[in-house]
């Protein structure tokens, strides 16, 4: 269907030709306060294949959200070489390569859900028509399409949010950035949308990097999970997820043992390393684990 | 989170340091107003324009400089106007956004009547008043207060309703007194609304003060001297005139500047 | 004089009655309080150290309500034929609300334009807004004696100056300062998280202040846009009483004053005239605003 309009000249590369989704090699980013110099990334290396789903997960200050505003082209790295599908982050995000959502769902208030769907594919101007036919399937996806003519403030939280990766999706990215995109919902909301997630990656076959505090959240999604550290964040280790492929998850894995052992391989990552046994972050995913067994 | 490290520093890419930044901050604006002030004088120099349309830069602070004393006297006149109104205005403003809060009667009554207040001429009071009240500067004053009555009671209202509903959860849980809770919370929030108020008020005190001259009644004030100036061809004169109203109205700016900030740093010092 | 959104909360349906019927119990009990001191307080005012602070209650001083608002009904003139003095006074007004609009569209006009360099180059908001925001204290209509000289001496080459544009440029000068103002402060309103997304979509400078600058700046540009409508005819009525221009409502207001002494009750037709157009000015702005509610949901959740 519609062809994400190439904001830039050149023409994109070829699909199969590039061989990872995300490339980072030895990526360094400092930024200069007032207070002095922050090291947020250092010496960061990760290979993204594509159709791959990848979490970052650490505890505050890690560098997570940076390295995803990397790729994202929302910060430039201060050292290092980045390179998504094979060119540099600014050349894909003029080609349009992904699609992003982030913590809070940023939808335009005075737009209606569709409109809101529909607004990057206005942006690069397709046409009326392809418009509303996509976003008519978007909605459908999401499970939304009654609310088309809503505005956000008349939708819940978890709907919201559900209307920002609609969005994200809009153009068939071959890459989906998502920072913490479920972070602000409760509990259950939550597990249905790490569900639908599953789901609706398994239809688009997309490459995801998923940001994420939540180890239950990371171990569901991911093919793998980077455990980060903070101070100067790096790659603390890279933890293949040993469950059935993400396309074939369902909610029956959240009971499952070998989720568990995932979990604590998680669990003991990111404790053992984080120095002070995980007096950061830790709170959160361990009150997690108990949620995620109820 | 790596979020926390992202939001904090406002130095992204492509943005300038903290010290650049205060520099271009501090001296884009001095330097417009030097090039605004030597383009005016080069085009009255250079292309001779007539003094009725506008005088030399240099022309006019002549002037002021000549007739020194007799501007001071008029600005003591419309200043001290300028201020009674001012007072007046704040105290009434907050006497009556305090009885907006306390009460949903008079809140319902007085609410419209400001903002219907807000949005009229209150200058065309001027001449109305001078019959009411004789040709006083009292009418000045009055004019005055209520210009600035309109955004102390808006910005007092707003602070007496700011109070953070978990506080006040708080306060009852202590079982305070209404009075306790009164001198505890809503005072302490509401007073560097109360500043921000007469920071806004501050300049329409002195227009109001000024341009109520222009209505008739006793002459000697800047706005007299001003309209009488031009109609007689005066024009260096007249501008002096409006150099002083400005450099007046800025005063009384800077000065209620000065008080709202001092409010807020007491707040602070007492927040943390 | 700031032009935050806040102050205009969209009501429902009862808020707006019940601020109607609380306006007029508060315009009651004005008028009550005018009437109570005209019958009880002392014929030469209250006087504190020499300084009237209560008017006299004399006819003269203080006319009845009723006398002023039956006075508006009776000829203008002694004149037989003379057309009821309500006539004379809304012709005036609407003398007065024209130069207003013009000054007010010139002011609104130009305020948009030094924000919208003012957003693109930040250089220019560095140079620029200290002078606006300072000029808010500076008595404009302190240029009104001034100003009207320029159109006269200037004589521009296309058309010919008349009057009523010196008063609407005056009209305008107080006008273009809250726009300028607001409306930067309302294309600077959008979220970081809103300006990201737009970036992550790769659209221009143009595209992102289309699609989310100026519609997030609605609810700044209303407000600054009331706030100007009030200052354009501020600015319209005192420029009329100091350029001497005659047909609007400043000049009504001076002449009938000085008529005070055998007719007092007539000094006050202007007066509500005065009041009308400010109301008028600003409900038209109001009523602008009820087509953009789309753009202002966020206020009304709030």
């Amino acid at each position: 269907m519609t062809t994400p309009d190439t904001a830039g000249s050149t023409t994109p590369a070829p699909e199969a030709a590039a061989p990872t989704a995300v490339q980072a090699t030895n990526v360094e980013k400092v930024f200069s306060t007032s207070s002095g110099q922050v090291h947020a990334l250092s010496d960061v290396s990760l290979t993204v294949a594509p159709g791959e789903f990848v979490s970052l997960i650490g505890p505050s200050g890690c560098g997570k959200s940076t390295l995803m505003r990397l790729i994202a082209d929302l910060e430039a790295p201060t050292g290092g070489q980045l390179s998504v599908f094979g060119k540099s982050p600014d050349r894909a995000r003029r080609d349009q390569d992904y699609g992003i959502a982030f913590q809070k769902a940023g939808l335009l208030p005075w737009r209606t859900v569709a409109d809101n769907v529909g607004l990057p594919l206005q942006l690069h101007k397709s046409s009326t028509a392809d418009r509303k036919a996509r976003v008519a399937e978007l909605l459908e996806m999401v499970g939304l399409a009654d609310f088309a003519d809503r505005h956000p403030d008349q939708l819940s939280g978890g709907m919201q949010q559900r209307v920002a990766i609609a969005r994200s999706l809009a153009e068939k990215p071959r890459l989906l950035l998502m920072d913490e995109p479920f972070g602000a919902l409760d509990e259950m909301t939550r597990e249905r949308m790490q569900t639908e997630l599953l789901r609706i990656c398994a239809e688009t076959s997309a490459t995801v990097v998923f940001v994420t505090h939540s180890i239950p959240e990371a171990v569901y999604l991911s093919d793998r999970v980077v455990v980060m550290s903070p101070r100067p964040g790096r790659i603390a280790e890279v933890i293949d997820m040993k469950l059935q492929s993400t396309d074939e998850r369902t909610d029956e894995l959240r009971e499952d043992t070998s989720y568990f052992d995932m979990i604590t391989a998680v669990r003991e990552s990111l404790h053992g390393r984080s120095g002070q046994g995980g007096t950061q972050g830790s709170g959160r995913t361990s009150t997690g684990h108990g949620v995620e067994n109820r | 989170m790596g979020k926390q490290l992202t939001d904090s520093p406002v130095v992204g890419p492509g943005t300038l340091s903290a010290r650049r930044l205060t520099t271009g901050r501090v001296l884009a604006p001095v330097l417009v107003g030097v090039l605004g002030l030597l383009l005016w004088q080069l085009l009255v120099g250079v292309f001779g324009i007539s003094s009725y349309l506008l005088p030399a830069p240099t022309a006019i602070f002549a002037e002021a400089n000549r007739a020194f004393e007799h501007i001071w006297s008029a600005a003591l006149i419309t200043g001290w106007n300028s201020l009674a109104g001012l007072v007046a205005g704040t105290l009434l403003g907050v006497f009556f956004a305090a009885l907006a809060a306390a009460s949903k009667s008079a809140n319902a009554m007085v609410n419209p009547l400001v903002a219907a207040l807000a949005v009229i001429p209150i200058v065309a009071l001027a001449p109305i008043l001078n019959t009411m009240f004789g040709s006083t500067q009292f009418p000045r004053q009055a004019i005055a207060a209520l210009a600035s009555f309109v955004p102390v009671f808006v910005s007092t209202l707003r602070g007496l309703r700011q109070t953070n509903p978990e506080l006040r959860d708080l306060m009852h849980t202590y079982a305070a007194t209404p009075i306790q809770i009164f001198f505890t919370i809503t005072l302490p929030t509401a007073v560097p609304y109360v500043f921000t108020g007469v920071r806004l008020a501050s300049s329409l005190a002195v227009i109001s003060a000024l341009v109520a001259e222009y209505f008739g009644g006793p002459r000697g004030g800047l706005g007299g001297i001003i309209s009488t100036a031009a109609a007689s061809s005066q024009y260096p004169r007249a501008w002096a005139y409006v150099l002083a109203s400005i450099v007046l109205g800025l005063m009384f700016y800077l000065t209620t500047l000065l008080l709202e900030w001092l409010a807020n740093r007491s707040r602070r010092a007492a927040a943390g | 004089m700031s032009a935050a959104p806040t102050t205009v909360k969209l009501k429902d349906r009862s808020g707006a009655r019940r601020a109607w019927l609380g306006g007029a119990a508060g315009l009651l009990a004005l008028l009550v309080l005018w009437e109570v001191y005209k019958f009880l307080g002392p014929s030469d005012g209250v006087m504190v150290f020499d300084t009237r602070i209560l008017p006299r209650t004399s006819d003269l001083a203080m006319p009845h309500t009723w006398d002023m608002v039956t006075r508006m009904f009776e000829g203008e003139t002694g004149a037989p034929n003379a057309d009821p003095l309500w006539v004379a006074v809304v012709t005036a007004a609407a003398f007065s609300l024209g130069i207003a609009a013009a000054g007010w569209v010139v002011g609104v006009v130009v305020g948009f334009g030094l924000a919208l360099i003012m957003l693109r180059w930040r250089l220019a908001e560095w140079g620029l807004l200290p002078w606006i925001v300072l000029s808010q204290t500076v008595p404009i209509i302190a240029f009104a004696p001034v100003v009207r000289n320029w159109g006269i001496q200037l004589d521009p080459p296309f058309f010919e100056w008349r009057d009523w544009m010196s008063v609407a440029l005056i009209a305008s000068w107080l006008a273009f300062f809250p726009i300028a103002v607001g409306v930067l402060k309302g294309l600077q309103s959008p979220e970081t998280s809103h300006t990201e997304l737009m970036r992550t979509y790769a659209v221009g400078w143009w595209t992102m202040l289309l699609r989310l600058r100026l519609p997030a700046a609605v609810p700044f540009l209303l407000a600054a846009m009331r706030l100007a409508a009030a200052n354009a005819v501020i600015g319209a009525v005192v420029a009329e009483v100091s350029t001497g221009l005659r047909g609007g409502i400043g000049r009504l207001l001076i002449q009938w004053a000085g008529q005070a002494s055998n007719d007092p009750a007539k000094a006050w037709g202007p007066v509500f005239g005065a009041v009308a157009l400010g109301l008028v000015a600003a409900g038209s702005v109001a009523l602008l605003g009820l087509t953009l509610r789309t753009y202002r949901r966020q206020e009304e959740s709030s």
